[in-house]
């Protein structure tokens, strides 16, 4: 075991670095079973998702909202066991930042689609301002 | 006028003001919240470079944004579904995904000191990195030579712009775990090289994360729209 991780808190006391894993090094195998979980259900769900977007066992317009709920859980699989984020008060830091940026990422993202879907809905046809130019 | 008052009062001891002694604490009890002092260097710089993790994943969500609304605007040219090869997509994923546990495998080996594991893993990170990007360079590629360069039309320029910032990433973290690799090998598992190779490892599973919404978003969603 090398000094860094030696001097780490082990939890209770002090907080987590976002990455770091909660009590610290217990061995190789013991500390790679999180990582093939996480390969695991990455892996169902990637194939899930290339699955979903090519069939026609889904009703059409759902495909796209079964496409992101994977996407979303895959990113949910991928911060709890590769990035060993937890709801341990060792950290709070490390969710709530990530919760701010999940915040902005949603605002940017549905602001975007929301506003410019509003402008296309709103102006004229592309042929009638076409007319109106000549 | 008033400094003379202000030494007259002040106490000659600290049980006068009611102080107790500050709870001693270990180096590594730290909690960064006042007691034992600030927080430990491990946590300082995680917490930083996850700031910093954050903020480039809010500009990805500009690309994002601009991506999903340019998505129709092919201005006549090909469209997202004669476009892309979903195949190459599948192993260009399966290679981020394994490279991504390959740096799990080598954080592991880090935590534990063992230097050969440490190296291979993090050979096998770098191997497969590099299979995902000459993947893409590959694609994008075939793209241009089709005519369908980032030019032709606002929904191209739009996803060149999204995959190519991830690609861009991608290579800037290959030649970072190049860099790590040889200060293991010439320095050993020091303290501030561990920690240079810790935020390496959410820099690495972070651009993991947001190829899954680029694959789900640009070219599965994209392919239907």
């Amino acid at each position: 075991m090398n000094d860094i991780v030696a001097d780490a808190p082990r939890g209770g006391t002090g907080d987590l670095a976002p990455g770091q894993k909660a009590g610290g090094p217990r061995g190789i195998a013991a500390g790679l079973g999180s990582y093939l979980v996480g390969l695991t259900l990455a892996v169902v769900l990637t194939v899930a998702s290339f699955w979903a977007a090519e069939t026609h066992l889904i009703y059409g317009p759902g495909v796209s909202v079964a496409l992101v709920t994977l996407g979303i859980a895959q990113i949910g699989i991928h911060l709890v066991f590769f990035l060993h984020l937890t709801t341990a008060p060792d950290n709070t830091n490390n969710v709530l930042a990530l919760a701010f940026g999940v915040l902005i990422v949603f605002f940017v993202i549905v602001g975007s689609l929301w506003i410019m879907a509003n402008l296309n809905h709103m102006s004229m046809p592309m042929d009638q301002l076409m007319r109106m130019q000549r | 006028m008033s400094t003379p008052e202000i030494a007259l009062r002040a106490p000659s001891s600290p049980a006068a003001l009611n102080l107790r002694p500050a709870p001693v604490l270990a180096a590594d009890e730290a909690t960064g919240r006042g007691e034992g002092g600030p927080a430990p260097k491990r946590i300082v710089v995680g917490y930083g470079f996850w700031i910093f993790l954050l903020s480039d994943i809010i500009m990805f969500s500009a690309f994002f944004a601009a991506y999903a609304v340019l998505n129709g605007a092919t201005a006549g040219g090909p469209t997202a579904a004669q476009l892309f090869d979903l195949r190459n997509v599948q192993i260009e994923t399966a290679c981020l995904l394994l490279s991504s546990f390959a740096c799990g495998v080598a954080t592991t080996a880090v935590e534990h000191g063992e230097m050969r594991v440490t190296q291979l893993a993090l050979l096998a990170t770098g191997l497969l990195g590099l299979g995902f990007l000459s993947l893409e360079v590959h694609e994008f590629a075939g793209l241009i030579a089709r005519g369908a360069g980032p030019s032709h039309s606002a929904f191209l320029s739009s996803f060149f712009a999204l995959v190519g910032l991830h690609g861009a990433h991608i290579t800037v973290g290959l030649l970072w775990l190049a860099t790590m690799m040889a200060q293991f090998q010439a320095k050993g598992f020091r303290a501030d090289i561990c920690r240079r190779y810790f935020c390496f490892s959410l820099f690495w599973h972070a651009l993991d994360i947001i190829w899954v919404a680029i694959f789900t978003v640009v070219y599965l969603i994209g392919v239907r729209t």
